[in-house]
């Protein structure tokens, strides 16, 4: 397990809320981005291009599996990882 | 000349069957003889293509050719991660493909094609792709042969990714693991045999051929819609299950190509459940791609410019990839608007809610205009409104 500060946690969600147009992603960060229609194909790159300009972690799109990146939760620990 | 196209004869299931008997038996002792699967491979190959000596030359050849690219690309990326390697790398895989394609038009290059030359071309820029982005850091000439020739995809997919084929290569499942996968396996070729040589043959021979939908009328192009639909899904989802099947057998599991695409509620949800392997690689390699291109180079600004022009470029690649014939490339144009006005719709229905999501009659009439979306597509594919153009 990687560690996961207060402030990283709400830097990641900041970003995923502004994705999304939705608030939903702090309040639910359990929820199935995908399945919900709060996320596709082109959040997903503005994720990645976001992630890399602000948190200075580089994600390549193929590296981007949609079933490890299901949930806000789960967006916050792969980022974590790649820190 | 006796014929053994996958999964196409009743010769094919029994050769294979009895080669894959020592698979099996090693598999539920836990063991894989690497050496008998390779050889396995090779035999397969040899009697999927020994029929017609041209196309034996031409994937000989390809596959060369193939691994050269990579093999050279994988070098030149090692000393330098030039975008110019890449492009032309990618382009040097493409290419044969792009000319069989092209052979529709010019039948003088028909010579260069073979039985599954797409699957083994996406693999083949797949593992490019990877390379580039430093996501595969080797790739010993064996593993991208077995993976690249894999026999039970080799014709038409599902089209599986290196990475993940890779660790199945090198995890062997425990005798308890594929006594499951044998399980689940057969139970798939069954489910094949259902689809494929039982309801889509009847779909075919009874509703499809019909004498009564023969005519140019309204009425029975409309029912012959339905019924071409229904064998496209059937046939096609059928040989997947084979293949898939098969992957199973040989203790690799390969991605599933079908997800109730009928029931999609939209037709983003379509493309997330019909030939996934293979939309999921358009959606992978050439819309993603563009996207973050446009947004990182900042070429174009506007957002919802850069995703329709994303999704007019995939949805036309497709459209080609299929043949370059009229009915495909208005296939994919007609798919392309449909997906970009759906994205419009959807950004429009976020603020104004006139399309509630959670109401079962709302749910069931989004189906059902989906389907009808679909078809109709698949009409067009079809060739059956080719008079009109």
């Amino acid at each position: 397990m990687v560690e996961i500060t207060e402030a990283f946690k709400n830097e990641v969600l900041d970003v995923l809320a502004e994705i999304c147009e939705s608030d939903e992603v702090k309040d639910e960060p359990d929820i199935r981005l995908f399945e919900e229609g709060l996320m596709d194909s082109f959040a997903t790159i503005s994720l990645l291009v976001e992630v890399e300009n602000r948190l200075n972690i580089k994600v390549p799109v193929s590296d981007f599996d949609r079933s490890q990146w299901a949930t806000p939760n789960m967006i916050i620990e792969r980022l974590a990882e790649r820190k | 000349m006796i014929s053994f196209i996958p999964y196409a004869s009743f010769r094919f299931f029994i050769v294979t069957g009895i080669l894959l008997l020592p698979v099996i038996i090693a598999g539920l002792s836990g063991k894989r003889i690497t050496l008998y699967n390779d050889l396995v491979a090779i035999v397969m190959v040899f009697l999927i293509f020994y029929g017609q000596p041209a196309q034996f030359v031409s994937i000989i050849a390809f596959i060369i050719w193939q691994a050269v690219v990579v093999k050279s690309y994988f070098e030149l990326k090692k000393r330098n991660n030039r975008s110019v390697y890449f492009y032309t790398a990618v382009i040097l895989a493409i290419i044969p493909l792009f000319f069989v394609k092209l052979s529709a038009d010019v039948p003088v290059l028909g010579f260069l094609g073979f039985l599954g030359i797409s699957y083994v071309s996406f693999r083949s820029v797949e593992v490019i792709m990877d390379l580039r982005d430093g996501l595969i850091n080797e790739i010993p000439l064996n593993h991208f042969l077995r993976f690249t020739l894999f026999f039970p995809t080799i014709s038409s997919g599902p089209i599986d990714r290196y990475r993940r084929f890779e660790s199945d290569l090198k995890q062997v499942p425990s005798g308890k693991e594929y006594k499951e996968l044998l399980y689940l396996g057969i139970n798939k070729i069954f489910q094949g045999f259902l689809y494929k040589y039982i309801i889509a043959y009847l779909v075919h021979q009874y509703w499809m051929s019909s004498p009564a939908l023969a005519s140019n009328s309204f009425f029975s192009i409309w029912m012959y819609m339905y019924a071409y639909s229904m064998y496209l899904f059937f046939d096609f989802a059928g040989y997947s299950q084979f293949a898939i099947g098969f992957s199973y057998i040989m203790g690799i599991r390969t991605p599933e190509n079908f997800n109730k695409p009928f029931l999609s509620r939209n037709i983003k949800d379509f493309w997330n459940r019909w030939h996934m392997s293979l939309s999921f690689w358009f959606r992978d390699f050439i819309y993603m791609r563009f996207v973050y291109l446009m947004i990182k180079k900042k070429w174009i600004k506007d957002r919802y410019l850069i995703s329709d022009i994303g999704l007019a470029l995939n949805f036309l690649v497709m459209g080609f990839w299929h043949g370059f014939l009229l009915q495909y490339i208005i296939y994919g144009i007609y798919h392309a608007v449909a997906f970009i006005s759906f994205n419009r719709f959807e950004h429009f229905n976020k603020k104004h809610h006139i399309w509630p999501k959670n109401n079962k009659w709302i749910h069931a009439l989004s189906v059902l205009i989906t389907f009808h979306v679909i078809c109709f597509s698949f009409l067009i594919f079809s060739g059956r409104l080719n008079f009109l153009w």
